[in-house]
């Protein structure tokens, strides 16, 4: 197959992501220079994201056997560019005062984002995998990235270890479920496997299926960190800078996420009943694990690494009234909690690392005391995300939650809905703890690094509560969006 | 319009305040007070009569359309007189907070706008998904309230009330959607608007579900047992001005809700639950009544008295007959006052003596002849003495329930006698007797001020004018009451026929 001009033109965001690494290690070699090697990064995933916004309207093509570029791999195109260009933009005050090369941070973060780019316009095994790794490769290094300094304020090594060993573990698990299928249908494009049920193509049976099946889930839950595969999850939270810890909680998930829907939508592998139990009970026990081992978590970050459990457990029950709502408003509710939950957790990270550096974190609750009366913006930013974490009306989070309950309404999951209510309900607990702690008095001693609070980080924070605010109470624009981009899925 | 007037003075009306503060520290509650008493004179606008269906103010536009959801306000009599409560309460809060709160001012009347900027959006929506989300919307203010400027056990208070009412909230909004997907079934189209709901069939076990998912977050709200005992922690940890607010208001939006959405959305599901309502309504009474005559926490006790009058409101509801719902509604009105003028008399209390143990207290009217006159009069009225609103709204309520359900009504009156022995306990522990002070510090026991002689004068007059007039009250919620009955009506005959 040949690669014409046209395509090109429909690849651009990514070949723009991808220029703009080269561009950014060229400038470093000529010169070490840590602003300019920012900036470069920043302004080309701007230009990407603005470039994917461009193309949206209108587009819907296969670009070679391994990418779809339509309108539903632009909007998350466009999405994980703006992350990551928001994520540079807070990492910048984080890294500035690391005592070893900062520039190469940026290279790592931009060919993360390639993989991630790469992942949403995934319809095959092939491009799937190589985004994956691709994603994961740059994030081992994001994770380690303070372990030369003298000063790294996390534990960087044990984190990058863990993740590189169990990471690799899952993807081999993945690979393996991907050849089962290969095995069986001989393509490995996410193409439909119901027709195997009939045993006409393969002829290696039912069982063979579901198992290949199994794997691929249980290797995608592990990347997802849904319960049982999340044991990873706190420990490299806790142990990566907080800006790689950013980078993995959102944009790492919520590529994953969109690999999932595309292949459980294209395979149809809910039609499996083993599958659908499977994932069934996957969602209720990371919405019980998360929400429930979160409970008593002191660090911040663990406390946000469970909450993320219980999150992409919530995401688990759209994923599944899709197979049994009519019409799209499962994909939909995916869709739309998806975004929901990037601008929440971007803007819990960025206030975490707004008030961090690369040698100090403030990232135990109690650290948090007393920051409402002592920076009352920031901490009505951060109770603003808090709330929507806890899915309090006015905020996004809200509406995604509204959108979870309806699908899973339309699909009639009663009992998933319950655990929903139970896993919502102990979540509001910690989320008001961390809350409560902010209204608490200022404690006399202790005096706070403001190194980390630039006007561009501010500028970061202020955006994303805005969109927090404005698609809480005014989400019809979105709404409407999503209806049209969930049409391609 | 106006009805979004209202909520957006208060709404801005709490921004104003939160950044006076840096004007001067006196000007947030200024500002509070001048918003609040502008709804209130704007809410006179709403006075006249309304159109055919009782409604005297609309307003609709687009919200959500993917999902059939709008901004739809409206307001009939019932909504007005809520609404009228509402701002006035809001002026009396205002007034218990003008002396206590002098610690981050703005923020307070920040959160005291919002709340009442809910509680009006609460009571004027009729949306569902709009309703919803004001009631949540209501809570997040209340909770900071009680989390900043509470008492000693705040922070255990302020979370059970928020959880308490968040996790049932979650299974109201599931059983709204359920409702809305009933009428996409039913009628092909997604819809959230309350008069759409009406025309949705909802009999069957699964309608019975869904009515127990509101009926299980107005019972939360209400509070009823057995989901009252967020109740009397929120109570004795919150400031006085959040008592207020809470017993006053907060609590009426559950009865509200009752009326409003549960009945007359599930009619069938309704009669049939009744005489479980009406059994939980005659447990609220007594055993709240007991256990108020147990608590020596001057607060808790009058928190447990307002579950129990709450109680009768309850059993007016499900009654569902015309006399019934007044009372239930005018016990909503009178207990809204009785029950405020209460707290802040237990507020002033705290505020000047520092502790709320009624076993150290006693013997008091020799020092503060004007308070203990004030709660003679307020003990008098809760305990349904006739003349005041109370009363007619109790009696009204068990004249109703009779003609429904006379086993639960009788027992519900034995109420009324642990009422009068509650009330009469608590004035001979605090203000009879002889007076000592050993275990606080009385050198701030003064009399009560001009001010807060003015707002306890203002809620007796409206205690009176409920007793001595009630007509002018029950003359405004009349159409309103009997468009809900008439909405009912088809379902309680038919199942009246089923029965003979």
């Amino acid at each position: 197959m040949t690669i014409t001009a046209a395509d090109i033109y429909l690849l651009l965001p990514l070949l723009l992501v991808t220029g703009t690494v080269v561009v950014a290690m060229t400038a470093i070699g000529v010169k070490r220079d840590y602003t300019s090697a920012a900036i470069i990064t920043i302004t080309g995933l701007l230009i990407a994201a603005i470039a994917a916004a461009v193309l949206m309207p209108g587009t819907n093509q296969q670009v070679t056997p391994l990418l779809i570029i339509d309108q539903y791999s632009l909007f998350f195109t466009v999405v994980t560019c703006a992350s990551a260009m928001f994520i540079a933009i807070l990492s910048y005050p984080y890294l500035l005062a690391l005592d070893d090369n900062r520039e190469e941070y940026y290279l790592l973060l931009g060919v993360a984002t390639v993989g991630a780019v790469v992942m949403v316009s995934s319809n095959h095994f092939v491009s799937a995998i190589l985004g994956l790794e691709t994603m994961s490769m740059s994030l081992y290094g994001m994770v380690a990235y303070t372990v030369h300094s003298r000063s790294a304020a996390q534990h960087p090594l044990e984190a990058s270890v863990k993740y590189l060993v169990l990471s690799a573990a899952a993807s081999g698990i993945l690979l393996f479920g991907m050849a089962l299928v290969y095995a069986q249908t001989g393509t490995l494009a996410f193409s439909s496997l119901i027709d195997l049920a009939d045993s006409s193509r393969g002829d290696l049976g039912n069982g063979f299926t579901v198992v290949a099946l199994l794997m691929i889930t249980a290797g995608i839950a592990f990347k997802l960190s849904l319960a049982p595969f999340h044991i990873w999850t706190p420990d490299v939270y806790e142990g990566s800078p907080l800006p790689a810890t950013t980078y993995l909680a959102t944009i790492g998930k919520v590529a994953m996420f969109v690999i999932l829907l595309r292949f459980m939508e294209a395979s149809e592998a809910l039609a499996f009943e083993g599958i659908l139990t499977i994932l069934s009970l996957i969602a209720v026990t990371s919405i019980l694990a998360g929400n429930l081992l979160a409970l008593m978590q002191q660090n911040l970050k663990r406390l946000l690494a469970y909450s993320s459990i219980a999150h992409m457990g919530y995401i688990l029950i759209a994923i599944i009234a899709s197979y049994y709502a009519e019409g799209r408003i499962g994909i939909e509710a995916v869709t739309f909690y998806l975004l929901a939950y990037l601008i929440m957790s971007l803007g819990t990270f960025g206030v975490a690392s707004m008030v961090s550096n690369s040698s100090k974190e403030y990232d135990s609750v109690d650290d948090y005391k007393g920051l409402f009366w002592r920076q009352p913006v920031l901490a009505a930013i951060f109770t603003a995300m808090m709330l929507s974490l806890a899915g309090i009306p006015l905020t996004v989070g809200f509406i995604g939650k509204f959108y979870l309950f309806f699908a899973g309404v339309e699909g009639a999951l009663w009992m998933l809905l319950a655990a929903m209510v139970v896993g919502s309900g102990i979540g509001l607990y910690y989320y008001l703890r961390v809350i409560y702690r902010m209204l608490e008095p200022t404690p006399e001693s202790g005096a706070f690094d403001r190194s980390g609070q630039t006007a561009s980080a501010f500028g970061v924070v202020s955006v994303l509560f805005v969109l927090l605010l404005v698609l809480g109470v005014y989400p019809a624009p979105v709404i409407d969006l999503i209806e049209a981009i969930s049409a391609y899925i | 319009m106006i009805l979004v007037t209202l909520i957006a003075i208060l709404f801005i009306g709490g921004l104003v305040a939160w950044f006076s503060e840096r004007i001067s520290p006196t000007m947030p509650r200024l500002v509070a007070l001048i918003a609040v008493t502008l709804d209130l004179l704007l809410m006179f606008s709403l006075l006249g009569a309304g159109d055919a269906g009782g409604w005297v103010a609309t307003f609709e536009a687009d919200w959500i359309p993917r999902f059939g959801i709008s901004f739809y306000f409206a307001a009939d009599g019932l909504s007005v007189l809520l609404l009228m409560l509402t701002a006035f309460l809001g002026i009396i809060a205002i007034g218990a907070a003008w002396g206590e709160i002098k610690e981050r001012a703005g923020f307070f009347y920040f959160n005291l706008l919002w709340t009442l900027a809910g509680v009006l959006g609460v009571f004027t929506a009729l949306d569902l998904f709009l309703f919803f989300f004001f009631w949540e919307v209501m809570l997040i203010p209340m909770y900071l309230i009680i989390a900043i400027w509470g008492h000693e056990n705040k922070h255990y208070a302020a979370m059970k009330f928020f959880i308490f009412t968040q996790v049932t909230g979650m299974l109201m909004l599931i059983s709204i959607l359920v409702l809305a997907y009933f009428h996409y079934v039913q009628k092909g189209s997604l819809s959230f608007n309350y008069h759409d709901l009406l025309n949705v069939s909802t009999a069957g076990s699964m309608g019975m579900w869904v009515m127990l998912g509101f009926f299980l977050s107005f019972a939360t709200k209400l509070p009823s047992v057995p989901f009252h005992s967020w109740l009397p922690d929120a109570h004795s940890q919150a400031p006085t001005a959040g008592s207020v607010i809470l017993a006053g208001i907060l609590l009426k939006t559950g009865a509200y809700g009752l009326i409003r959405f549960t009945v007359p959305l599930f009619p069938e599901a309704s009669m049939a639950f009744a005489p479980y309502a009406m059994a939980l309504a005659a447990i609220s009474i007594l055993y709240c009544a007991k256990v108020a005559f147990a608590q020596t926490d001057i607060k808790r006790l009058i928190a447990y008295t307002s579950v129990s009058h709450m109680g009768f409101v309850t059993l007016g509801i499900y009654a569902w007959n015309e006399q019934a719902l007044q009372g239930a509604i005018m016990t909503m009105l009178a207990h809204g006052l009785s029950a405020a003028a209460l707290f802040m008399l237990a507020g002033g209390l705290q505020h000047r003596i520092h502790t709320r143990d009624m076993s150290q207290m006693g013997g008091f009217w020799a020092r503060v002849p004007r308070m203990t006159a004030v709660a003679i009069f307020f003990s008098v009225a809760a305990l349904g003495m006739p003349g005041l609103g109370n009363f007619i709204g109790e009696f009204l309520a068990l004249i109703g329930a009779f003609q429904a359900n006379i086993t639960m009504t009788v027992l519900a009156a034995f109420g009324l006698i642990l009422a009068s022995v509650y009330s009469l306990w608590v004035l001979q522990k605090v203000f009879q007797g002889e007076y000592r002070n050993t275990d606080f510090d009385d050198s701030h026991l003064t009399d009560l001020n001009r001010r807060e002689m003015t707002y306890f004068a203002l809620m007796m007059v409206g205690l009176i004018w409920m007793g001595m007039y009630p007509q002018s009250f029950l003359n405004m919620s009349e159409p309103a009451l009997n468009q809900l009955l008439t909405s009912t009506q088809g379902v309680a005959v038919a199942l009246l026929q089923g029965a003979l």
